[in-house]
C-alpha cells in the first residue's frame, strides 16, 4: 500500500505558516474563552424558586456530587422540602443526569465552563454561586421530552365504561394487575413529600417501593404502622398526598391510593393473620372505651389494641364503618372491602358494641366510670339544613339518610329509597356527586332514564368535589347548573315542581370567607319533583352534660384538644376525627393514631403517679 | 553489554493512556517487556455494578478516552437486546453517525501519536486542530466534547440539534479536501516511511496466537473481518462501504489503512444522513423513572468494530436496578496485554513507542 516517496511533499506544509493559526492564545482562554455550543454542559443552573427540594438530582447523580442541603431561609410548605441541591466540582462529571430527570425542571446547564481556583474547598457550591467567576449565566443544556428520565404518565388502571357504571353498583375502578402496579411503582422517586402531607405520614415510598419489589408481606406491615384502614383509605381517601406529589410538577401524579388498594386486594389472607397480629399484645395495660365506629374511632381501637388495652368500641347504628359504611355509595367503597378491614379489628380483639349511642343508650359519665379513659370520634351524622321558601316540603330531602338508606338498601336490609324521576341535587362537594350518582343509579333501574341537575353556587372549574367525581358525573349523564344560587322551590298542587335559582357571581370574599353575591337578574327554574340537599355536615353534641359544656371548649361547633387529642379541662376524655378537625378521613385515622399515642401516655403517667 | 531497565510510562509522550511498560534494555534493544497496568482507569468492571443502568452512562465511556461512544454503544445494544426493546430506525442511523464520528476521532489521534517517536510534530497539531472541530461538532450535538454520554439504552438522549446536518456534512467536505495534505505531510514523507516501513511486523500466526481484530488483523490476513460486515449491527447493513485489507502488515500499512477508514467513515456518514428517517430518537427500556429501571434476567455479549478491533460487552442482569456483572472486552487487550510481553521485545527502544501506537492499544481496556 502506497509506496509513493516524495522528499518535498512534507515541506508543502509549509504553507500554513503564513495563515492565520487555528489555536487561541493563551489570553483569549483566559479573559475571552469560547462560546460553548447551544447544548454544552457546563457549571449548573438551578431556580431555586422552582426547585422543590425532591433530590432526585441527587439520588440519581453517579459521582454523589450533589448534596441536599437545608436552606433556613425557606419556609417549609406542603409539597416541597425546605433544602436544595449543592454540587461538589470537585466530583462532578457534568453527565446532566441530573438535569435530565429534575422533576421540575428546574435544573438546567449553563454555557459557562471555566473555573479557576488553588483551593479545592471552594469547589462545593450552591449552582448559581459559580457563576461569578465563570461568566454568565447562558442556558446550555436542558431537558427536552425525549430526554426525560421520569415517567410522567400513570399506568391505566382499568375502570367500568361508564355506559354500563350507571347501571350498577359495582366497583368502577377494578384494580391493578401485578404488571401495571409495578410500572407504577417504578414511577415513584421516593421524596417523601407525599409523606410529610399525607395527615397520617404514611411511610408511602417504602410500601410503593414493596409494591416494585413485590413484596406483599412488607407492604402490609408497613400500611398498618400508621393506617390500620387500608382497605377504605386505598377507596376513598382525599389523597393530599397524591396532590403534591413530585411527580406532579410536571405529569400525573403517583397513582398512591390505587398502589395501596393493590396491596390490600392482593395480599392472601394468610399473610393478613400473619403479619398482622404480629404486633398484637395482649390486653393488661387498661380499658377504654371509644365512641363512634368510623375511621377515626377504628384506628384508635385497633392501636390501642396493638398497644396492650381492652377496648371497646361503641357504635349508634347496626354496623360499624361510619361513613365508609353509611356515607360513600358502594360503587366507591365497596361492602368486602370495608368488611376485610372492620373484621381485622375485631379478630384483634376489640370489642364491638352496635346500636348503642351515647348520650342515649349510655352516658358519657357512665363511660367514664368504667373505662380508664374514653375516646370521642363520634363524627358528623346530621345534615346542614337549608333555609328556603318552600324548604320544610316532605320531598326536600338531606344527603346523610338517604345515602345510609341507600346502603342499607343495596345491603339487603330495606326498601329502596323512593327516587323521583327527576330530581334535583343541592351542593357541590363529593357528597352532593355521591348523592347525585346514588340517584342516577336508582332512576335508571327504576325509570331505564335518568335526570338528575346538580345546582351548585361554585362554577365548575372551582367545584369542591374531585375531578374524577366531575368528569365521571358528566360521562353518566349527570347535568351541571354550576354557579347557582337557590332561592326558593316552586310548588304546584302541593307538589314540588321546581327550584328558582339566580346567578351567582362570586362565593368568597377577598379574605376567603364564605359571602356569595348573587345578581337577581338572571333567574332560572330547574324542574324536578326531589330535592336533595347535600351542602355539608354537622356534629350532634347531645352526650354532653351541662356540667362537661363547662370544662370542654368548642369553637365553631369543633371540639377543642390538644396536640394529643387530649380534651381540655377533662383528662380522661380524648376526641379526634371529624367533630375535631372536620370531614376528612384520613385525618380521622392520623387523630385516632395520635390519641392512641396520648391515651397510652396519659394512663402510663397515671399508673406510675399512683 | 549490560541491561538496562527502562520505564516507558506512565508519564511518557508515547504511551496511550496511563499503563507502564518496564523495558529491559542492552544497547538499543528491547530485550525484555513487563506491562505494569492499573495506573488509573481500574475497577471500571466492579464500579459499573455499583451504578444504575442509567447511571453507568457516565462511568462507561471512561474505558476508552479516545472513543468514548463505542462503550455506550456496546452498553446500549446490550441492554435492548436483555430488554428486548426495538429502537426507533432514525436513532440507528444517528447512532451509526456518531460511531464513525468517534472512530474518525480514535484514527485521528493515533495517527497524530506517530509525532512524539518520529518528530513529526505537526502531524500532530493538524490533527489536534481537526479533531478539535470534530469535537465542537460533539459538543453540539451532545453537549461535551470528550464524554458524549449520547448513545443511551434505547436510542439517542437527544434530537439532533437544527443544521447540525449542514454542518457536519459541510466539515467533513472541506475535511475531505484537505486529505492529500495529511498524506503528503505523513504518508508520503521519506523520514516516516523509513520509520515504520518493514518495521514493527504483525506476521498471520501472532493475529491468530493472540486473536488480535481489528486493523492488525485486516493488515495481517488480507480479510475483511470487521464487525459492522460480519454481524452489523445498527443499519451498517444498509449501507455501502469498503473494509481495506491488506497481507503485509508493518506500521506502515497498518498507519495507511487508517487514512482509508477515515475516508469510508465519511462515505458512512454521508448515506446515514441521506437515509435518515425522521421520527423518535428514543424509547425508554424498562417502565418508571431512570432510578427504578429494572432489566429483566438475562445475559448477552454485545460487541461493535471500535477502531481497534472488536470491542464488546459482556452483560449479565439478575433482574435488578442495576448489572450484575460486566466483562468488557477491550479491542487492545490482546496485543495490549500479552502482545507486549511478547513481542515488543527485538524492537529498538525508539521503536518501543511506535509498536504501542501502532499495534491499536488503549491502556483503560486493558486496565479496566
Ligand atoms: S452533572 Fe452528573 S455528576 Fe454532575 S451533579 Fe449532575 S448528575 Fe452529578
Ligand atoms: S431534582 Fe430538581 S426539583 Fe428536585 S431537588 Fe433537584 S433540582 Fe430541585
Ligand atoms: S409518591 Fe410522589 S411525592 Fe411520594 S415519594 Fe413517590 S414521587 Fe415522591
Amino acid at each position: 500500500m502506497d509506496k509513493k516517496k516524495n522528499l518535498f511533499s512534507p515541506i508543502k506544509a509549509w504553507k500554513y505558516a503564513f495563515k492565520k493559526p487555528v489555536s487561541f492564545s493563551m489570553e483569549d482562554i483566559i479573559d475571552r474563552p469560547r462560546e460553548s455550543e447551544n447544548n454544552a454542559r457546563g457549571f449548573h443552573i438551578n431556580d431555586h424558586t422552582k426547585c422543590i427540594g425532591c433530590g432526585a438530582c441527587s439520588e440519581i447523580c453517579p459521582t454523589e456530587a450533589i448534596v441536599m442541603v437545608k436552606r433556613a431561609d425557606l419556609e417549609p410548605k406542603d409539597g416541597e422540602h425546605p433544602e436544595r441541591p449543592t454540587i461538589d466540582y470537585g466530583r462532578c462529571c457534568f453527565c446532566a443526569l441530573c438535569v435530565d430527570i429534575c422533576t421540575t425542571g428546574s435544573m438546567k446547564m449553563s454555557k459557562a465552563y471555566v473555573f479557576n481556583t488553588t483551593n479545592p474547598d471552594t469547589l462545593y457550591k450552591m449552582p448559581e454561586e459559580i457563576f461569578a467567576a465563570s461568566g454568565g449565566t447562558i442556558t446550555g443544556y436542558e431537558k427536552t421530552p425525549e430526554s426525560d428520565l421520569l415517567d410522567l404518565v400513570r399506568a391505566e388502571m382499568p375502570s367500568e365504561a361508564s355506559e354500563k357504571a350507571k347501571e350498577s353498583f359495582i366497583e368502577l375502578l377494578k384494580g391493578y394487575s401485578m404488571a401495571q402496579a409495578k410500572a407504577e411503582a417504578a414511577r415513584c422517586i421516593g421524596c417523601e413529600i407525599c409523606v410529610k402531607t399525607c395527615p397520617a405520614n404514611m411511610h408511602i415510598p417504602e410500601y410503593i417501593d414493596a409494591v416494585g419489589q413485590g413484596d406483599m408481606a412488607e407492604g402490609l406491615a408497613l400500611l398498618y404502622k400508621t393506617n390500620p384502614l387500608p382497605g377504605v383509605c386505598g377507596s376513598i381517601c382525599t389523597h393530599k398526598c397524591e396532590t403534591v406529589c413530585a411527580i406532579g410538577q410536571r405529569g400525573e401524579p403517583i397513582a398512591i391510593r390505587w398502589l395501596k388498594r393493590y396491596i390490600v386486594d392482593n395480599a392472601p389472607e394468610s399473610m393478613y393473620e400473619e403479619v398482622l397480629m404480629a404486633p398484637v399484645s395482649a390486653p393488661g395495660k387498661g380499658r377504654v372505651a371509644v365512641v363512634g365506629g368510623g375511621a377515626a374511632g377504628m384506628s384508635a381501637s385497633y392501636y390501642l389494641r396493638t398497644m396492650g388495652y381492652a377496648v371497646d368500641l361503641y357504635e349508634a347504628k347496626p354496623l360499624m364503618g361510619g361513613v365508609a359504611r353509611y356515607g360513600v355509595p358502594q360503587y366507591r367503597m365497596p361492602e368486602e372491602r370495608l368488611n376485610k378491614d372492620v373484621d381485622l379489628l375485631k379478630k384483634i380483639g376489640v370489642g364491638f358494641h352496635v346500636n348503642t349511642k351515647v348520650g342515649k343508650d349510655i352516658t358519657l359519665d357512665a363511660l367514664h366510670e368504667q373505662y380508664d379513659a374514653v375516646f370521642l370520634a363520634s363524627g358528623l351524622p346530621q345534615s346542614r339544613s337549608l333555609k328556603l321558601e318552600n324548604g320544610d316540603h316532605p320531598d326536600v330531602l338531606y344527603a346523610m339518610p338517604f345515602l345510609a338508606a341507600a346502603r342499607d338498601y343495596l345491603r339487603g336490609q330495606g326498601e329502596m329509597p323512593d327516587v323521583a324521576a327527576k330530581v334535583i341535587v343541592i351542593g357541590g362537594g363529593n357528597v352532593a356527586f355521591d348523592v347525585a350518582r346514588t340517584i342516577l343509579r336508582f332512576q335508571q333501574e327504576k325509570y331505564g332514564h335518568n335526570q338528575v341537575s346538580l345546582v351548585s353556587l361554585e362554577t365548575k372549574d372551582i367545584l369542591p368535589a374531585d375531578k374524577e367525581e366531575i368528569e365521571e358525573g358528566e360521562a353518566e349523564g349527570l347535568r351541571y347548573f354550576c354557579g347557582f344560587g337557590p332561592q326558593g322551590i316552586e310548588l304546584s298542587e302541593g307538589k314540588i315542581a321546581g327550584l328558582h335559582t339566580v346567578k351567582c357571581l362570586s362565593v368568597f370574599d377577598e379574605n376567603r370567607s364564605f359571602c356569595p353575591v348573587f345578581d337577581k337578574d338572571q333567574k332560572d327554574l330547574i324542574e324536578g319533583s326531589q330535592v336533595y340537599v347535600a351542602i355539608g355536615q354537622m356534629n350532634d353534641h347531645a352526650y354532653f352534660t351541662p356540667e362537661h359544656l363547662d370544662k370542654a371548649v368548642l369553637k365553631g361547633g369543633k371540639v377543642q384538644t390538644d396536640s394529643w387529642g387530649q380534651v381540655q379541662g377533662m383528662p380522661w376524655l380524648f376526641a379526634g376525627g371529624d367533630i375535631v378537625h372536620g370531614p376528612d378521613m384520613i385525618h380521622g385515622i392520623a387523630d385516632g393514631h395520635q390519641a392512641a399515642r396520648g391515651i397510652d401516655l396519659y394512663l402510663q403517667s397515671l399508673s406510675q403517679t399512683s | 553489554m549490560s541491561e538496562v531497565k527502562l520505564f516507558f510510562g506512565p508519564q511518557h509522550p508515547g504511551m496511550h493512556g496511563n499503563a507502564s511498560v518496564h523495558l529491559y534494555v542492552e544497547g538499543d534493544l528491547v530485550k525484555k517487556a513487563r506491562l505494569v497496568p492499573g495506573m488509573l482507569h481500574r475497577g471500571f468492571e466492579k464500579s459499573m455494578e455499583n451504578h444504575t443502568w442509567m447511571g453507568n452512562l457516565a462511568l462507561i465511556p471512561r474505558v476508552c478516552v479516545a472513543e468514548p461512544d463505542i462503550n455506550e454503544m456496546v452498553f446500549a445494544q446490550g441492554l435492548e437486546t436483555i430488554a428486548e426493546v426495538e429502537i426507533p430506525e432514525r436513532a440507528h442511523y444517528i447512532r451509526m453517525v456518531i460511531m464513525e464520528m468517534t472512530r474518525i476521532l480514535a484514527h485521528m489521534m493515533s495517527l497524530g501519536a506517530l509525532a512524539s517517536p518520529t518528530g513529526l510534530y505537526t502531524a500532530n497539531q493538524w490533527m489536534q486542530a481537526d479533531r478539535n472541530n470534530i469535537q465542537d461538532l460533539f459538543e453540539a450535538i451532545t453537549g461535551h466534547r470528550i464524554y458524549h454520554m449520547y448513545i443511551v439504552p434505547g436510542g439517542v438522549r437527544k434530537e439532533l440539534p437544527q443544521g447540525i446536518e449542514t454542518r457536519i456534512l459541510d466539515f467533513f467536505t472541506e475535511f475531505e479536501r484537505r486529505m492529500p495534505e495529511y498524506h503528503a505531510l505523513i504518508f508520503e514523507n521519506p523520514t516516516i516511511q523509513a520509520r515504520l516501513k518493514d518495521n514493527i511486523m504483525l506476521p498471520e500466526f501472532v493475529v491468530w496466537e493472540l486473536g488480535v481484530t481489528g486493523i492488525g488483523m485486516r493488515s495481517a490476513v488480507g480479510k475483511p473481518y470487521d464487525v459492522r460486515k460480519v454481524t452489523p449491527y445498527a443499519r451498517y447493513d444498509k449501507v455501502d462501504f469498503e473494509v481495506p485489507v491488506a497481507t503485509y502488515s508493518d506500521a506502515y500499512t497498518r498507519s495507511v489503512m487508517k487514512y482509508y477508514e477515515i475516508k469510508e467513515s465519511i462515505r458512512i456518514i454521508r448515506q446515514a444522513f441521506d437515509m435518515m428517517p425522521q421520527g423518535k430518537v428514543n424509547v425508554k427500556i424498562a417502565p418508571g423513572n431512570a432510578l427504578k429501571w429494572t432489566l429483566p434476567k438475562g445475559q448477552t455479549y454485545s460487541a461493535v468494530e471500535s477502531a481497534r478491533g472488536e470491542f464488546g460487552y459482556y452483560i449479565v442482569s439478575d433482574g435488578k436496578t442495576q448489572p450484575y456483572r460486566i466483562a468488557v472486552r477491550g479491542a487492545s487487550f490482546p496485543q495490549g496485554f500479552l502482545g507486549v510481553e511478547r513481542y515488543m521485545p527485538g524492537v529498538r527502544l525508539d521503536d518501543a513507542p511506535l509498536w504501542y501506537d501502532t499495534m491499536g492499544i488503549c491502556t483503560p481496556e486493558i486496565d479496566r
